[in-house]
């Protein structure tokens, strides 16, 4: 019936069929392996980059039944949770507390779930993996990639007569000089900061760009007495003087309009500030006309410095459903999923007419996608289109505290000795030295469980 | 009185089946909440008396640490500092609640066929959860913006940075805690409703004015109300949390509030859910508990002095 060339072909045809089905056949039996209840918790659902991504769960695995307990993570029901063995089967948590989780064996190492769905950690940013890395394992797969930038009002410049250039916080006399041209007082009364350095929570931005990071690298020696720190901390509460001191400056702040669209920078309460990117977002949807300019935060050799933070997903110790978990970690973060939920993004703010700035995910080749194909595009608005370039061109220069496990201790030993500077209730030399050794002590008691 | 008294020692095998009977249907009606009382009060209260002397992260077992927790409450700076709080805010809260709570009930309790309406009006924000109390608190305090800074501003007086200078930050949640005073209010109205009114008239014909009334009548009359509450709002000072942890603690980023709003509850809940330590947090919740009970055996066997019990 068929000729030998023609049962070669065939016999071809047969063992490339053959290659092609096997491996459907194998993420088939892979997702039809995952089935069950799947418990989250900490996540909500708030827009649509969280819907859409569940949405592509639930289609890809729709023998898995998703329950949600919206809202964050509240540690007391996490811990009693697990404590009582009623686990969450994935819960959704700030990259800085999940290794004091997984040193005490809260949270599971990922590595089976990695190898076993084939999840390509080399897609993710080092600077978020090594947050969910703990002694060489990983414990988390990360979720979103918060950068910082520096958001400078245009007005506020003009009225001083300073131009962009003359914003440049590698020069720190030079950001002191602008900080008192830009602040204005009438009547006595603060009507605008001029240089907000965000304190407490960007302090470690500021000794990092001074050249020290407030943790090593190993994350068990704590640097919060080191000169360097010192001088970023003296630095940044002498920020506050031109505005009559931290009182003042506080009393002003708090009564901004910080997410509507009578806010800091389009009141012209504020020259320039640091803020983190989401907040161009915020700008975007509620003043897309603001007389702003963003510009990439430096170090004081004039490279760019960003301090990340995020969250990641985690397994918890006891989830009764661990596939799923993983295959959820692993779809919420996928290139594929970003993507959907970043075009439908775009899709409802071109319909409502409003500016997309777009999603900024951990998954570094989601981002090239998103921004390249998607975003940038479509993007006409110029101030908010250089924000993205500038948000984008700093995310390989990024910096964050390294794990460790007394997270919460360390941050609040920082913290707490900024706002004892700024409080005037101590030196900085006598607040560095005090959390130095609080830090410290926590550490040195948390590894020792190890 | 004298066959009552008899009843009452008479051993249990020697009631009558009718007194047997009268005192199973009282134990069965005060053990749903005797059986709360156990698993939900004591049960836990006896777990973490052992837990204060261990080493527990709450994941994993506890080990038994001997005296350690209770040697770290000496030398834990930030203890000291919050239980000072705490003291300092009771000292200036529960006095002043007292005295705004029975001036509104003497007020009210002058009102008439409106006493209703004043008394829902007063009661009111006592049932407004504690974190909105705090989120609304925070607008209401802002010493720019605020209504108390506008209002003193109106009189000429430059208000005070209540959320943001450490020395006013306890002041200012004492202010926040009148917010609730109603419940205190309504316990008051009702003493002053139940002294009888021939003694006023009596004291009236005597030549009393208003004041004597109120020092020899009024005051000896509620006494017993005065000292409930005495007791009731001590305790509850103490442990305060809910509204300042809102306000200040809820972001970790307490600003001016770090040190002047750490309150004892509010580091012990640190130590146990924030630092994971909850044998140390144990240990700091049962030296609350022997502060409270303390100053709450000062206050009973001091009350004797002043505490009028009508029949007593």
């Amino acid at each position: 019936m068929f000729g030998s060339k023609s049962r070669t072909v065939l016999a071809v045809l047969a063992i490339i069929l053959v290659a092609v089905a096997f491996p459907i056949q194998r993420t088939s039996q892979a997702q039809g392996e995952v089935t069950g209840t799947l418990n989250v918790m900490g996540f909500s659902l708030p827009d649509e980059i969280a819907t859409v991504r569940v949405d592509q769960f639930k289609a890809a695995y729709p023998d898995v039944t998703v329950n949600i307990t919206e809202g964050a993570l509240d540690e007391q029901q996490f811990l009693t949770a697990i404590a009582s063995g009623n686990a969450p089967d994935v819960v959704y948590m700030g990259r800085d507390v999940l290794s004091s989780y997984a040193v005490r064996g809260a949270i599971v190492p990922l590595t089976e779930c990695i190898d076993s769905m084939g999840i390509d950690m080399s897609q993710y940013r080092e600077a978020a993996v090594a947050q969910v890395t703990v002694n060489g394992e990983v414990y988390g797969i990360p979720e979103f990639f918060n950068s910082i930038m520096l958001f400078i009002n245009n007005k506020a410049l003009a009225d001083a007569g300073l131009t962009l250039d003359d914003v440049d916080v590698s020069d720190w006399d030079k950001v002191a000089e602008i900080n008192q041209a830009l602040t204005r007082i009438e009547d006595g009364t603060l009507t605008r900061i001029g240089f907000d350095p965000k304190l407490p929570e960007f302090l470690p931005l500021w000794a990092k760009a001074n050249g020290v990071s407030l943790l090593s690298e190993d994350g068990r020696t704590a640097q919060l007495n080191d000169p360097r720190v010192l001088e970023a901390l003296q630095f940044t509460v002498g920020l506050h003087e031109p505005a009559g001191g931290r009182q003042a400056f506080m009393a002003f702040r708090d009564t901004w309009d910080f997410f509507g669209a009578q806010n800091q920078m389009v009141s012209d309460q504020l020259g320039v500030f640091p803020m983190e990117q989401w907040y161009m977002n915020v700008l975007a949807n509620v003043s897309p006309d603001a007389d702003i300019t963003f510009k990439a935060f430096t170090d004081r050799e004039g490279n760019p410095l960003t301090y990340v933070t995020g969250n990641t997903w985690a397994i918890p110790r006891g989830s009764a459903n661990p596939e799923a978990a993983c295959a959820w970690m692993k779809t919420m973060t996928s290139v594929d999923t970003w993507v959907a939920a970043a075009t439908t993004r775009a899709q409802m703010r071109a319909e409502a007419g409003t500016i997309n700035t777009g999603v900024y995910t951990a998954n570094r080749a989601a981002d090239e996608v998103i921004f390249s194909e998607i975003v940038l595009p479509a993007l006409t608005n110029e101030t908010f289109k250089t924000g993205v370039e500038v948000i984008l061109s700093v995310q390989d220069s990024a910096y964050a505290i390294p794990a460790n496990p007394a997270a919460a201790e360390f941050k609040q030993a920082w913290q707490d000795a900024v706002n004892r500077v700024l409080n005037g209730e101590q030196t900085a030399e006598e607040a560095l030295a005090q959390a130095q050794e609080e830090a410290q002590a926590a550490l040195d008691e948390a590894w020792s469980q190890q | 009185m004298t066959q009552q008294s008899a009843v009452v020692v008479r051993p249990f095998g020697r009631t009558t089946p009718l007194q047997r009977n009268e005192m199973l249907a009282g134990l069965a009606f005060i053990s749903p909440w005797f059986i709360g009382f156990l698993v939900f009060t004591a049960g836990p209260m006896i777990a973490s008396l052992g837990l204060a002397f261990t080493e527990y992260d709450v994941l994993n077992p506890p080990k038994f640490v001997g005296l350690q927790n209770f040697q770290r409450l000496l030398t834990d700076p930030r203890l000291g500092l919050s239980l000072g709080n705490s003291i300092f805010y009771t000292v200036l809260h529960v006095p002043l609640v007292m005295m705004v709570a029975l001036g509104l009930a003497l007020l009210l309790n002058r009102v008439g066929k409106a006493a209703g309406f004043f008394r829902t009006v007063f009661y009111l924000p006592s049932i407004t959860p504690a974190v909105a109390v705090g989120a609304l608190w925070l607008w209401i305090l802002n010493p720019r913006i605020g209504l108390i800074n506008r209002g003193l501003a109106l009189l000429g007086i430059a208000g005070p940075g209540w959320t943001t200078d450490p020395n006013w930050i306890k002041p200012g949640i004492v202010l926040m805690s009148l917010w609730s005073v109603g419940s205190t209010v309504i316990l008051y109205l009702a003493a002053l409703r139940n002294v009888p009114p021939e003694l006023y008239e009596a004291a009236r014909i005597d030549g009393a004015n208003g004041w004597q009334q109120f020092r020899h009548i009024t005051i000896p009359m509620i006494s017993g109300t005065v000292f409930f509450t005495l007791v009731v709002n001590t305790i509850a000072s103490l442990q305060i949390f809910t509204e300042v942890y809102t306000m200040y603690f809820g972001n970790m980023n307490s600003g001016a509030a770090a040190s002047a709003g750490l309150f004892y509850n509010i580091y012990l809940f640190r130590q146990a859910f924030e630092f994971l330590r909850m044998g140390y947090a144990s240990a700091m919740a049962w030296l609350l508990f022997v502060i409270i009970m303390i100053l709450t055996v000062i206050q009973l066997r001091t009350s004797n002095r002043w505490v009028y019990y009508e029949g007593a």
